[in-house]
């Protein structure tokens, strides 16, 4: 039962949605909406558990008093000061004005941009590293980075004002983009929907079960 | 209200930069702060914006069959308690089935039979080298790239050859990829900057 009925639900609904798919006519082109909004719905009680599970780990850390104990009451503060005023804005929660996005536009903006945005030192001092030309692979990475970094600021446009107009850097960048870029992101998009295409046929057959097993 | 919002984010600013430095208290307490915000943010965001729309709206609404993806739900919640948690599976089962139904013929169709019927181009376009020259590289980029992930062959003469080309494609693509990463990077921090020196402080206009 416990391993038989996952098997079961998934391959119903996945050969189900697969069928629904070349029937696009009312009642089974709604089916589809349907299955689209229940995932959607677990998605977020997924979400809400990942919350729930943050919130647990953190009230042990509190309760336990482990090293550090105090930022987990900090991570609890957080947690509830949103929630607490999101509920209480209602639907309108994130229009201009409301006390939850003065705390969006105060505290979650500012922390996020300035996360995201240390990782420029992080990448910058990890590219020095890594970014040695040792064979040609490496040498042609090298290039196409530098080449759509340098080409997309003004700097780049200022080194190579004096080349004629379609052999500037911002140029070689954009036919980089266009061209090789185009033709290698291809490739791989349809190496992953070939991949996809297995691995879900693998999963609907029931050859993949790891899902179905683990804790 | 404003200017006391101005100086709460310049000193989350700084605490997170503080961690260039090295690991501090001010750091962590900015990094937990930031955690626990993230969670209250996304945990409010998807009541209001998924449970609310997709699911008592549709119950309010006498589509009483919703209420699958509230029960299903529920049992995904049901992990946070080790005896009865292997009911979270059903859940899981219900995701895992659904994504791979929709996405069978999604990726099939958009990035297989698109992509590929995209690459079914002209090689030599009358008049214009460049786009000649173009379509030319898509061609035999996307094919090499497609015989550098065909593992049932072995990479030895000329199809060795082909895949080395992929894999030449592939890198001048990363490579992009990381530029473009840097750069995105790099305007966030250019935003921060600016927000310090300009809002925060008024060094600049």
């Amino acid at each position: 039962m416990r391993r038989e009925v996952p098997l079961a639900i998934t391959a119903i609904v996945g050969f189900a949605l697969i069928i629904v798919y070349f029937i696009p006519h009312p009642p089974f082109n709604h089916s589809r909406d349907f299955f689209e909004d229940l995932f959607f719905i677990i998605a977020a009680f997924a979400i809400w558990l990942g919350c729930l599970n943050l919130l647990k780990v953190n009230a042990d850390k509190v309760y336990r008093q482990k090293k550090g104990w105090l930022f987990s009451v900090v991570v609890w503060f957080g947690f509830f000061l949103m929630v607490i005023v999101g509920f209480w804005e209602g639907r309108g929660f994130m229009n201009p004005g409301t006390t939850f996005y003065y705390l969006y536009d105060k505290l979650y903006y500012p922390l996020n941009a300035t996360m995201f945005s240390i990782l420029a030192f992080f990448v910058a001092s990890a590219s020095y590293r890594a970014f040695r030309a040792r064979n040609k692979e490496a040498t042609i990475l090298l290039i196409a980075a530098l080449f759509v970094m340098l080409g997309r600021v003004p700097f780049g446009y200022y080194l190579s004002s004096w080349l004629p107009e379609g052999w500037r850097l911002g140029n070689i960048t954009d036919w980089i983009m266009d061209f090789p870029q185009t033709a290698a992101q291809r490739a791989i998009m349809i190496g992953i929907a070939l991949g996809i295409v297995s691995s879900s046929l693998r999963v609907l057959l029931g050859l993949e079960r790891t899902f179905a097993s683990g804790e | 209200m404003e200017t006391i919002g101005i100086w709460i984010a310049a000193l989350l600013t700084l605490g997170i930069f503080s961690f260039l430095y090295k690991d501090n208290p001010f750091y962590k307490f900015c990094e937990s702060l930031f955690v626990g915000i993230s969670a209250g943010y996304w945990f409010v965001t998807t009541f209001w914006q998924v449970f609310m729309p997709k699911l008592a709206d549709n119950l309010v609404a006498g589509r009483l069959y919703y209420i699958i993806g509230g029960v299903f739900g529920v049992l995904m919640l049901l992990r946070l308690f080790p005896k009865i948690g292997w009911l979270s599976r059903w859940s899981l089962a219900l995701v895992v089935g659904t994504t791979a139904g929709l996405y069978f013929t999604r990726y099939l169709v958009s990035n297989g039979m698109i992509q590929v019927q995209n690459t079914i181009i002209p090689l030599y376009v009358k008049g214009n080298l460049s786009q000649t020259i173009g379509n030319l590289v898509i061609v035999i980029g996307t094919f090499s790239g497609l015989i550098y992930f065909f593992f049932s062959k072995e990479h030895k003469g000329a199809f060795g050859g082909l895949a080395k080309l992929g894999i030449w494609f592939l890198m001048l693509s990363f490579g992009a990829s990381f530029g473009y990463t840097v750069m995105s990077r790099m305007s966030l921090l250019i935003g921060r900057m600016d927000f310090l020196l300009g809002t925060w402080l008024g060094l600049i206009r």
